[in-house]
């Protein structure tokens, strides 16, 4: 279908900064026991995507992602793996690789995407329109775990300072603006023109960019160049490169067409009058979007049509799953869903009782697994523990009396006797010595944390455990 | 419609293959059967008039020619037409089983049915239309013209037909009983076929069929494309292939195992209208798209045009034709040929995957299936030897030069043709958008004609208003009023400019659903009514009525109320158990109320589209 997938892994993310470090990369940040690159690549895979181009931030990064990604697609997917400085931005990153792009559509994907959207559908709407970019819309996250309300409440009172602004025309096909994490009682700017070529825009706010764009090469690579002789490069997707074809679609300065234009001069027609006869009959023909009503003038008489160019949206339907980790919040939500409503994305299948208990874990007695929960290969878990919404890794050790709810904990870790974990996210390799308690917290991988100790709403990683204790 | 055109056109059958049509034919009076008719007639013979009354005329019968109203039985306005048609058979050949309106009804072969077509122009239908209308033809390409055998050759080649010149009231009845007669034999003969061995099951399902002539033939059973008198090739290019009965289970079921685009089937559906395709609409495009990287052997830009199909992007007959072949000329841009295959028997085949998904997308219009068979002879024309880039570059051109001279060229023309028909003063008429008329009325209006413009337009499309605001922002005097309306608005209007999707051989204009009214109306108040039609667009086939080939689009469209929420009463009724919807898409035009129809090859009467069809045919081929 001449299209080419990107996967921007990243680097090492900072909003997720306890969970992830130079060892654990953010595309191998296990999400129900799977990195979550692991997701994307599985989309792709179910959709016939075969040859990937894998980006990543920072040779080490790209070392292990490339590692795992041999080592677990090893015969199923062409994965190439791209090591980028890490503080390129997305666009930069683009840019750095913008020589491997020969299809004449890209698809750029986010590799902490999380979803069950078929990327087709939006290479399909793309397509039909022939549009610049077409960017997937999916609906703004409820945050927060349904049952603790004291987290959910907290970061619901924080969320809806910024929030995403996004302009539609009533169709719901065509992007008209986009300001993302504006703050709300901020003035929004919008182009007249635009308003006045489309009539009526919706706004909206319950709606975030998912990172996965189609884009047509020759634009993409346009606009990236462009932006080095105007010494202020763009440095991200999201910021820059897409407001800016969106504001600029009805005074396009890319050559759009170029592919159309080529075509239409191998036609050949024998006066021009006939062409202009054409693509007057197919215009006419086809519904116009605003696009088209504007480049031929107010009363379709304009002799040379003005440059327009489309943005086009695919908005993700309600039964589809989109979500992205791109904060700790998401990272446990996106848990949960996984291995609740999801949990036809986590690959395994789930027991009538709702959780997936790996048939090599190990159970003490009266210890009771409830729904939606995953046990991972080779954990143990000592007598009268209770794991409810939970996420555990594999080979973890769990003493008994443990208590775990709405978390997750990653793989190799060791719970002593016990313990209490509420709502937060447990690292690789971290040990709990007894009688911990720890609500809404974060602990990096490594971390000890001391017998007895009790932590709320805290963030522990090793460096801090080197300056504090 | 001319009721003798069918006899004479059975009369002069006297080609061997047109007779293999093999729907055992009776009379209404024995007398006239022919002699040597096929065994089947034989053996039907006897259960013609048993079965006469009864006319089981199954959903499953090849040609959905609906059951007859009343099976008439009028000896007297019969016997005319059995004795004029034993007289012509009687210059036909030894031809054994004759045909009569069977043959004329089925025969999509059109060289030999035109051939009678021809004489059958005698018409005083059309010279007394003519003087009616007070028309002139004018032959736009007058030398061309004069080669073919036009109207003005046609009524000398009448004289014998016309002293059978029978009333209106005698020749429907006669039309009536010969549709009857028809049921009666169809019936019989799917007996027949069962007595005689051959797999009877086969019967329901053959038109769908497409290579089994000979079988066929042996059967006794009728095949559509039994005139074909060139070889393998020509049966393969005869594009659209009979069209699925959607009635059929069984082949619906093995059609939807093929099916590229997941469709399901609306629950309720019009009884009269089973046999098409109609589909619950709505999560068609989302499946679609969300299998776009899944669909190898689909070409991209195949793949655009047919979503763009689906979704609606595109409409109207010529501007698909042309997306269509944009989007072929580009996948055989990029095609290779693999190694063990030849490129034009893989060629084919190729585009034919691609045909049949955007069938799929949306049935195929008329205009686009003439456009595949040119396309497909052209492939097949191809020299064996020639390299594959050659045969692309040569496909490519062809390509365009299709656009070029059927769509573009051939709109200027008409374009010209039409204009002379505008005088100062008139008001012009026309209904629902057609790009063709628009340009006539916008021609006119830089040839600074002073007339106005009235468009009709109708629910649930609206399509009238596109054309409107572009007509008015072009400065044209118009009025805009829907349907309802039109025995009103009729009252001042001179002339009515219509497009047409297609026209078939026996001049019945094909189009937009709401045309055969405006034409019927317009004819009450003797005004003429133009139609404006590419001849690329014309076909072969004969049809009667609107119910054998149409096309069926979303019934919600015609439940709701645009703008007014509050009268929505029949929101989520789509599947209630006894309400059926049926939003057709076309109409069939009858002849007699078109008054002209302006083609590329000038302007003619709707009688003199067989010959259109028959002489340029080769043309057509590009």
């Amino acid at each position: 279908m001449d299209f080419q997938v990107v996967v921007l892994a990243g680097g090492t993310s900072k909003a997720l900064v306890p969970l992830v470090s130079k060892e654990v990369p953010k595309a191998l940040l296990p999400v129900a026991n799977r990195p979550v690159i692991s997701y994307v690549l599985d989309l792709l895979e179910q959709n016939n995507l075969n040859d990937i181009i894998v980006v990543v931030g920072g040779d080490d990064a790209a070392v292990k992602v490339g590692g795992w990604i041999s080592s677990a697609y090893v015969d199923r997917l062409r994965v190439e793996v791209v090591a980028v400085p890490e503080d390129k931005g997305t666009a930069g990153t683009l840019r750095a690789i913008s020589r491997r792009l020969t299809a004449s559509d890209i698809l750029v994907v986010s590799g902490d995407l999380v979803s069950d959207v078929p990327p087709g559908a939006v290479a399909a709407a793309h397509r039909r329109h022939d549009a610049v970019v077409t960017a997937m819309l999916c609906s703004t996250p409820v945050s927060g775990p349904t049952e603790s309300v004291s987290a959910g409440g907290k970061d619901k009172a924080k969320k809806p300072a910024r929030c995403n602004i996004i302009g539609l025309d009533v169709t719901k096909q065509f992007l008209l603006h986009i300001a993302s994490g504006t703050e709300v009682n901020k003035d929004i700017r919008v182009q007249k023109s635009i308003l006045r070529a489309v009539g009526q825009m919706d706004i909206r706010t319950d709606l975030m960019d998912a990172h996965l764009y189609a884009f047509k090469r020759c634009v993409l690579q346009e606009v990236l160049d462009k932006d080095l002789d105007q010494k202020e490069k763009f440095q991200s997707l999201k910021k820059d490169v897409l407001p800016y074809l969106v504001r600029t679609q009805l005074r396009s300065a890319v050559v759009a067409n170029s592919r159309a234009q080529e075509e239409n001069g191998n036609y050949k027609m024998p006066t021009q009058q006939s062409q202009v006869m054409l693509s007057q009959l197919m215009a006419n023909a086809s519904t116009p979007s605003f696009h088209e009503l504007f480049a031929f003038g107010p009363n379709g008489s304009a002799r040379v049509p003005k440059r327009t160019h489309k943005c086009c949206v695919y908005i993700v339907p309600k039964d589809k799953y989109c979500a992205r980790l791109n904060s700790i919040q998401a990272y446990s939500d996106i848990n949960r869903d996984i291995i609740g409503e999801a949990n036809h994305l986590s690959g395994c299948s789930f027991s009538p009782q709702n959780n997936f208990i790996h048939p090599s874990a190990e159970l003490g007695s009266k210890s009771t697994v409830g729904p939606h929960c995953m046990l991972g290969e080779g954990s143990q878990m000592g007598d009268k523990c209770s794991v409810k919404r939970s996420v555990i890794g594999r080979h973890c050790r769990i003493g008994s009396n443990v208590k775990i709810a709405n978390s997750v904990v990653m793989n190799h870790v060791t719970i002593a006797d016990g313990c209490s974990i509420q709502g937060s996210v447990v690292c690789s390799t971290v040990q709990l010595q007894e009688r911990v308690v720890l609500k809404d917290c974060q602990v990096g991988a490594g971390f000890v944390v001391t017998a007895g100790s009790e932590y709320k709403g805290e963030s522990l990683a090793k460096k801090e455990k080197n300056i504090s204790i | 419609m001319d009721p003798r055109r069918p006899q004479s056109q059975a009369g002069s059958s006297n080609d061997p293959k047109i007779r293999q049509v093999g729907f055992t034919f009776s009379l209404q009076n024995p007398q006239s059967l022919h002699p040597s008719s096929s065994a089947i007639s034989g053996a039907g013979a006897g259960g013609v008039d048993g079965d006469f009354s009864s006319t089981p005329v199954a959903s499953t019968c090849p040609v959905m020619i609906p059951p007859p109203r009343v099976p008439v039985q009028v000896p007297t306005a019969c016997r005319p037409v059995a004795a004029g048609d034993s007289i012509l058979a009687a210059d036909s050949d030894n031809s054994g089983d004759a045909e009569l309106s069977e043959e004329w009804v089925r025969s999509s072969s059109g060289m030999y049915s035109l051939g009678f077509s021809m004489s059958g122009i005698n018409s005083p239908v059309a010279t007394e239309r003519n003087e009616e209308v007070e028309l002139d033809f004018v032959d736009g390409t007058g030398a061309k013209m004069s080669d073919a055998p036009m109207p003005n050759k046609d009524m000398k080649a009448a004289s014998k037909p016309l002293k059978e010149k029978t009333s209106k009231a005698e020749r429907r009845a006669m039309q009536e009983a010969q549709r009857a007669a028809k049921a009666a034999k169809r019936a019989e003969s799917s007996e027949t076929g069962a007595h005689g061995g051959e797999k009877p099951a086969k019967l329901p399902k053959q038109p769908p069929k497409k290579k089994d002539a000979p079988l066929a033939s042996s059967a006794g059973v009728s095949e559509k494309k039994g005139g074909d008198r060139s070889s393998e090739k020509d049966k393969k290019k005869d594009v659209p292939p009979p069209r699925m009965q959607y009635d059929d289970k069984s082949r619906v079921e093995k059609a939807k195992k093929r099916s590229v685009v997941k469709q399901t089937e609306a629950r309720n559906r019009v009884e009269l209208f089973q046999h098409l395709p109609q589909y619950e609409f709505g999560n068609q495009l989302q499946d679609l798209e969300s299998k776009f990287f899944k669909l190898d052997p689909v070409h991209p830009a195949v793949y655009k045009v047919g979503v763009q199909y689906l979704a609606g992007n595109v409409t109207g007959s010529n501007a698909r034709c042309i997306a269509m072949l944009h989007a072929f000329k580009e996948a055989i841009e990029d095609y290779h040929t693999p190694p063990d295959k030849t490129l034009i028997r893989d060629l084919t085949a190729r585009l034919s995957s691609y045909i049949s998904f955007l069938n799929e997308c949306r049935p195929l219009s008329i205009s686009m299936g003439n456009a595949i068979r040119s396309l497909k002879s052209c492939i097949a024309k191809l020299p064996l030897s020639i390299s594959e880039s050659e045969a692309k570059t040569i496909l490519g051109s062809d390509i365009d030069r299709f656009i070029n001279e059927k769509i573009v060229i051939a709109n200027k023309v008409i374009v010209e043709h039409a204009a002379t028909k505008v005088r100062d003063g008139d008001v012009l008429l026309t209904y629902g958008a057609s790009s063709i008329v628009e340009m006539v009325l916008v021609h006119a209006y830089e040839l600074g004609r002073q007339f106005r413009v009235v468009i009709v337009d109708s629910r649930p499309k609206f399509e009238g208003q596109a054309m409107l605001r572009r007509l008015v922002t072009k400065g044209l005097s118009c009025t805009y009023t829907h349907i309802n309306a039109i025995s009103y608005v009729m009252h001042e209007v001179t002339r009515v400019f219509l497009g047409a999707a297609s026209v078939f051989s026996n001049g019945t204009v094909y189009s937009r659903v709401g045309t055969a009214c405006v034409a019927m109306v317009a004819h009450a108040f003797r005004v003429p009514v133009l139609v404006c039609c590419e001849a690329y667009k014309f076909h072969e086939r004969v049809q009667l009525d609107s119910i054998c080939t149409n096309e069926l689009d979303d019934p919600c469209a015609i439940t709701r109320v645009p703008g007014r929420k509050e009268i929505n009463y029949l929101n989520n009724w789509i599947n209630k158990e006894n309400l059926q919807l049926l939003n057709l898409l076309y109409d069939v035009t009858p002849a007699d109320f078109i008054s002209l129809i302006i083609t590329d090859y000038g302007m003619v009467p709707p009688t003199s589209v067989p010959v259109i069809v028959r002489e340029y045919r080769k043309e057509h081929l590009f």
